[in-house]
Order: C-alpha cells, then structure tokens, then sequence
C-alpha cells in the first residue's frame, strides 16, 4: 500500500489507531537485547501461542469480544529486571517473567483483568505495579525513546498510530527546506555521539556547498564499551531514526541516505532493514515521498569490527569499501564526505530528535535541559549499580540524581568511587563533581566527555589504575596505526600501566605518563587518538595517590591487581586438609597433615589457586 | 583448491551487491556468514570480479576485526570485555572457556572444529553483564561455572 499524500498518510493513522483500539488487551513483551538475552522470545511465543488458541475461540462465540494482541516493543529500560511484560489497558508491569509465569498472566491479568502481584518489580517493601509508578522510570523524560517498549517496534502502523511521520508530512508540505535547518539551529540540537557540534549549523553547511549531490549518513557505530543507548533506538523505534533522517535529507536536499550500524548490533540491522522495507512498502522512502516530489533511498551498512570507524571520516570510507582510517581535515565531511560529496553525519539519537524539534517546535525544545544544550540525553547505566538500564533525562540533570533517584543507588549499598563517562574518550567523575549538572560543557572542565553517554559506576572495590590500563589497553587495540601519536604513544603508554598494575612502577613513570598523554591528547590525527589518554589524565588527576600506593607501597587497595594481591590462609580456619599444599603450583605452601597450613609469600606467585581449591573458605586475600 | 561450489555462491553474493569497490566489506560479511570465515582465494576471485586490486582487497580485509581468513569453530563464543562486563568480572569467564577448551591467547579454535573464542568490546547487553554469546545468542550474567557447563550443553549438541 503507497501513500500517496499527507491526507491518506492521516486517514491511514486514523484506521491504524483505530486498529490498535480494537484490541481490548495488549501485551507487550520487550524484546531489546538484555531481554531476548533473558529468555523474552520463549515468553513471546508462549504467549502468542496461549492467546491464540483464545482468540479463536471468542472469535467463534460472538462478534466484537476483546481482541487480544502480543507485541514485541523496544528496550523499555529496566535491563536488569528482564525478560519485561506490560499488559494494557491495566498497564500492569511484570518483571522477570518466566515461561511458567504466562499462564497466570494469561488467567489473571488477560482474561479477568486481575493483576498478578508476585510479578510486579520490587524494591525492599514497596511493590510497583505500573511503570510509571517505578522512581527508575517516572524520574526520566523520554523524547527519543518516548516509544521505546510501547510500540511494536516491527510494525510500521503502530508507530503511523502514535503519531509518526506526521513531522515528516509537516516539514515536506508546509515548511522549505531552510526553514526545517533554521527550526533545528534554532532548537540549538546538539550532536549526542560526543562531540556536541550544533547539527543546525552542520545541516547549514552542507546547503552552501555548490556541489548539488549530498548525502546523509547515521552513525550507528556505537562503538563505546559500556555503551547501548543507539542500539536500544535501533532496535525500539527504528522509524523515528528514520523519520529523522528524512527530514535531514529533504532540509539539505540530499537522495541517499547511509545508517552505518556497527557488527555487534545483528538485532538492530534486523529492524532497520525491516522497517525500511515497510517504509518503502507505504511511499515514505524511495520516489515521491507523500505524493510529493522528494525522493529518499536508504541504505544500511553493517560494520565490521573496527571501533575507529565511529570517527566520521573512517566511517564514510568505510562505507565506500574502504579501511577506515581518519583523514586529515580539513575539508570536513560537511564539504567532502562520503564520495567526496557534501554529507551531513549525525548519530542515532540526535536524528531520532528531529522529528519531535520539527513537530513541537524549537521553542518547545529548548524548554527542556540547559541553556547551552537544550533537550535530553539518554544514558545507559550500569556497573556497580542497583539499577542497570537505559535512562533519558533532560541535560543538566546531576550524577546524583541519575546514580541515587534514578539508578537506585549502588549495588549491595558499596561505597562510591567515580563513574567513568564517556567510555575510553572520557574520564572519571567522582564524589565532589555529583551535583555537577551534566552537559557537554560542565563535564569537558573535569578533563571528561559526556561523551555517547555510557555511564559505568564504580565501587571501591574498582581499581583505578587497572580500569585506566583497561582503557589504554581497548584504545591501543583500536588505534588504526596511521598517525604516529596514537599509534606508539598509546602503546608506549600501556606499557607502563602494564609495568605499575605489575608491581614495577616507578614514580618517574607517572611523569612520563603525563607527558606522553599530553603529546597525544594534542598531536594525534582524529577524534579516537586525541581522547584516548582521557582515563589516564583524569584518574591521574583525581587517584594519584592510588597510583602512588601501586608504586611505592605495592599495594593496591581494591585487591584487583594480581601482581599485588597477598594471600594468607586463616589457622582458625584451616583444617591442614593439604588440597592447596598439592595444588600450589609455586610449592609455595607448608604445613603437616590436620595441621594449619601457611603460605610463603616469597615464593607464592599469586595465581590464586589455593583460594580455589580451598574448601573451609580459609584462604583470604590482603591488599 | 577451493570447490567450484565456493565459487558459485560467491557470484550469487556478489550479485546481491553489484560489481563496484563499494560493495566489497558486504560481500566479505556474506561469504563469511555463509563459510564462517573468509577463503583468501575466493577473496582474491571476489577482488579481480568487482575491479578492485588483490592486494586492495586483503589490505581491507586485514584492517577490519571481524574477517579471519582461518576457518572457525561450529560454535564462536564471544566474550563481552566491555567496561560493564570488565567491572563485573569478565576476564575469569574467559579463562575459565580458555582452560575447558584447552586454548591459550594465540589458539582460538579447538582442533575439532567445534569451539572459537574470541573477546569483544561491548555486545550492548550491559544490563546482564558480564555476557557472552554463541552463535549472536547473548548468555547473560555468566560465571566461571557456567562456562564450562554451556560447554558441556554444546557438546552434548554437537
């Protein structure tokens, strides 16, 4: 079915919405990653087997009984507490559903409309029966994921019923294309991958480019560790990217389009390429768009495994079949992008923003975070923290508020020790920056980035220095080797983290360190090399003395770093059964039969198997 | 020598993509989704049919991660290293993987085919860290202990 103009794309929202309202009871089963990882596709298909059989059988008995229908929705945030069922209209929140558990759904919630309590989420006393009722969800603001696990993130016609494309109707029929650029500048939306360049002043640029061919291309390539926020867009409401990527390509009047998803990413390629079809299928991608005479071709790029490709000049060659590495710049990808041509390049979610900047307005939009960063950001949380999932607040929120009100605190009540923001580009943020309200300026004063906007809690029994070598150590992998900088800078610099969570520090080693991450920080070529000694500069500047303990007292409180680790068997304990004596490796263990044993740290090599095989939990470790 | 058959699905890949530079990383994805990894010759075949030079085409195909021209396990077992998998303790599940299969840093594939292991940055299942997958299917908050019982499940399929 095409649709071949704004009226019919209304008439066909009105028969979709209407559709939807036939159904008396909806479930919507989440399906982002985290949840199919938990088990959501047996519960989905549990669940439309169960509720086949029934719609069978009412449909026999009578005309215009409850329809009942099983959605497969986007991440709908709380990844901790897959797999998630929500049933409509008693919008009853179910988490850690088990296959067992759909059959008193079914009995309960979907034929009687009775809840079933043991299933809502709960924390400590409290039990929560809707979502909106969950601190974790009521204390967020949700633009971009405003339809992340309430549509069926498969069917086009659900997110036609929830209002979409109607920015897109809005921008092609009643707006020009500088007017939709001047509506974006205005909204003063911001580049989300981690840079934070205003996307107005980008989509600017490519207009005045005398070059008539443009492109518009989506970086997909969240490449981040600890980062899923992109993914979940992908996967939850794949058309608002598109629709974003829509009106970008009408505003700088471009014909093809490129999402670049990264290889990791297999669901969200899935419902991309899905979606395209369907949106192919109605008119609203390919030749005359709505009846009118734009013209947009979507094309998706699958990655493979190269975290540079992130950066905006490796990603468009690597579109056009090319290593991904950086080029020097300028010209930059406004003016000579993908094919050399013009090519506006934004993110997932800063397209996913459009649609919502066109249809409200830029007014609207900069009611909501600060000044100088209007809008949301999502995050995703996780680490040492209660509450792990996908979060969207309006910028300027504060850590506080996202670690405590939101995320629910740490884990197990551990102490705080720093959240790292950002990913390997970023930096820590500890204690006394909580109540920084976060946005792309305050956060770069703390040598961080909010970065694409993974955010990985830290507890103290975190090691700083082994989290900077873990950084160090995925940046130095990633480096593509053009530039020298980043090439042997990183490298040399990995190695003397190597050398300290060794055990073989020395203090002149921490001014090396620093003088290499500054050389780095502003000599390598791209975007990846200049922010790769971030974890470095920062944990150097707010845990020194933890790198200081590391060198001078070999010592590493956090017990993480193996070289430093001291073994020591309890004689309370003990029972001289002799299973660690026979399996030490190092014959590092005394001790006669049923008698306490002890361990002779001079010879011990640390390997931990004493701890392992010990049955009487005798074997402890010190720092 | 590969067989001709290698090469017949090779045309039919390179078909669904046109004969242009462009298309030369999808059509690698294919082949090695197809094969579970990618025949250097077949690279070189694909290489002279969309016009490209051979050593083009290893030069892209060396630069990305996810192409290995050694043949793969039935099962590739990726395991998460990401920053939320890291903290949580990821690096003991990859041992314990490493010491059930009996490979080390270098020996990713075990001599009968069956296992690949290999480490990754980030699946994007934060959430239910640390994780790994098998075969694309994410097996959430692994231990070292359940490691080596999803080997054992495997090769009970196997």
């Amino acid at each position: 079915m095409r649709l071949t103009s704004v009226e019919a794309l209304a008439k066909h929202r009105e028969e979709a919405r209407a559709a939807i309202e036939a159904y008396d009871c909806r479930i919507l089963v989440c399906s982002g990653t985290g949840c199919v990882a938990a088990g959501a596709q047996k519960i989905y298909d549990k669940l439309v087997k169960l509720t086949e059989n029934l719609d069978h059988v009412t449909i026999q008995m009578q005309k215009d009984v409850p329809h009942i229908g099983t959605m497969k929705t986007g991440c709908q945030g709380l990844c901790e507490y897959g797999p998630l069922v929500r049933v409509e209209p008693y919008d009853y929140q179910y988490v850690k559903v088990q296959e067992d558990d759909c059959e008193e759904i079914l009995n309960e919630t979907v034929l009687n409309g009775r809840p079933v309590e043991r299933l809502f989420h709960q924390d400590g006393d409290e039990k929560y029966a809707h979502p909106m009722d969950i601190p974790f969800l009521n204390k967020q603001t949700r633009i971009v994921l405003e339809n992340c696990g309430n549509i069926d993130a498969e069917s086009i016609d659900e997110y036609i019923a929830a209002g979409g494309f109607s920015a897109l109707a809005k921008a092609i029929t009643e707006m020009t294309p500088e007017q939709v650029v001047d509506e974006v500048d205005k909204a003063g939306l911001r580049g989300r991958g981690g840079g934070g360049f205003p996307a107005g002043k980008k989509w600017k640029q490519v207009i005045r480019q005398k070059e008539k061919i443009r492109y518009v291309v989506c970086n997909g390539d969240e490449g981040d560790p600890g980062a899923f926020m992109d993914g979940s867009v992908m996967e939850g409401d794949p058309y608002k990217l598109i629709e974003g990527m829509l009106i970008a390509a009408y505003a700088v009047s471009a014909q093809d389009g490129y999402i670049y998803v990264r290889a990791e990413y297999p669901l969200s390629v899935k419902r991309l390429k899905h979606a395209i079809a369907q949106a192919e299928e109605y008119g609203l991608l390919g030749e005359g768009i709505l009846g009118t005479d734009f013209n947009f071709t979507l094309h998706i790029n699958r990655g493979a495994g190269a975290f540079v490709c992130g950066e905006g000049s490796a990603l468009t060659a690597s579109i056009e079949g090319n290593r991904g590495m950086p080029r020097v710049k300028p010209p930059r990808t406004v003016e000579k992008g993908l094919w050399e041509k013009p090519t506006v390049l934004n993110n997932v979610e800063t397209y996913a923003n459009v649609p919502k900047i066109i249809l409200q307005g830029a007014d609207w939009f900069r009611t909501i975070g600060t000044e100088g960063t209007p809008g949301t950001k999502t995050f995703s949380i996780t680490g040492a923290i209660a509450n792990t999932g996908l979060i969207e607040v309006p910028m300027g929120t504060t850590l506080r508020e996202i670690i405590y009100d939101i995320g629910g605190g740490l884990k197990n009540n551990a102490k705080f020790k720093g959240v790292q923001i950002g990913g390997p580009s970023g930096g820590c943020l500890v204690e006394e920056h909580l109540d920084v309200p976060l946005d792309f300026d305050s956060v770069k004063k703390f040598n961080a980035i909010v970065g694409s906007g993974g955010l990985v809690v830290m507890d103290d029994s975190t090691c700083m220095v082994e989290v900077a070598r873990f950084f160090m150590s995925f940046t130095q992998r990633e480096s593509c080797g053009k530039c020298v900088p980043c090439r042997e800078g990183t490298k040399r610099m990995l190695e003397i983290l190597e050398k300290i969570v060794a055990g073989k520090g020395e203090l002149e080693d921490l001014d090396r360190l620093e003088e290499m991450a500054q050389m780095v920080r502003s000599m390598a070529l791209c975007g990846l090399g200049k922010s790769a000694p971030l974890p470095v500069i920062s944990t150097l500047s707010t845990f020194r003395k933890e790198y200081e303990e590391h060198i001078i007292e070999k010592k590493c409180a956090a017990k993480v770093c193996t070289a430093m680790r001291k073994f020591i068997i309890n004689p309370d304990l003990c029972k001289g059964c002799g299973k660690c004596l026979r399996n030490c490796p190092a014959g590092a263990i005394n001790g006669a039969k049923k008698e306490a044993h002890s361990i002779n740290t001079d010879l011990c090599i640390k390997c931990g198997a004493c701890l392992e095989n010990c049955a009487f939990d005798a074997v402890y470790v010190e720092a | 020598m590969l067989d001709q058959s290698y090469y017949q699905v090779a045309d039919k890949i390179i078909e669904r993509y046109g004969k242009k530079a462009s298309a030369l990383i999808p059509i690698m994805q294919d082949i090695q989704e197809e094969y579970r990894y990618l025949p250097g010759e077949l690279l070189t075949y694909v290489a002279g049919q969309i016009g490209i030079t051979e050593a083009k085409a290893f030069s892209v195909a060396t630069f990305y991660e996810n192409f290995s021209f050694e043949p793969k396990g039935k099962y590739v077992i990726k395991v998460c290293d990401g920053t939320a998998c890291h903290v949580r303790k990821s690096m003991p599940v990859k041992e314990a993987f490493l010491k059930e299969l009996e490979l080390t840093g270098s020996k990713h594939t075990t001599d009968d085919m069956l296992f690949t292991v290999e480490t990754v940055s980030c699946l994007g299942a934060c959430g239910l860290a640390p994780t790994c997958t098998v075969n694309d299917e994410v097996h959430p908050k692994m231990t070292p202990e359940k490691a080596v019982e999803l080997i054992h499940e495997l090769r009970g399929e196997g």
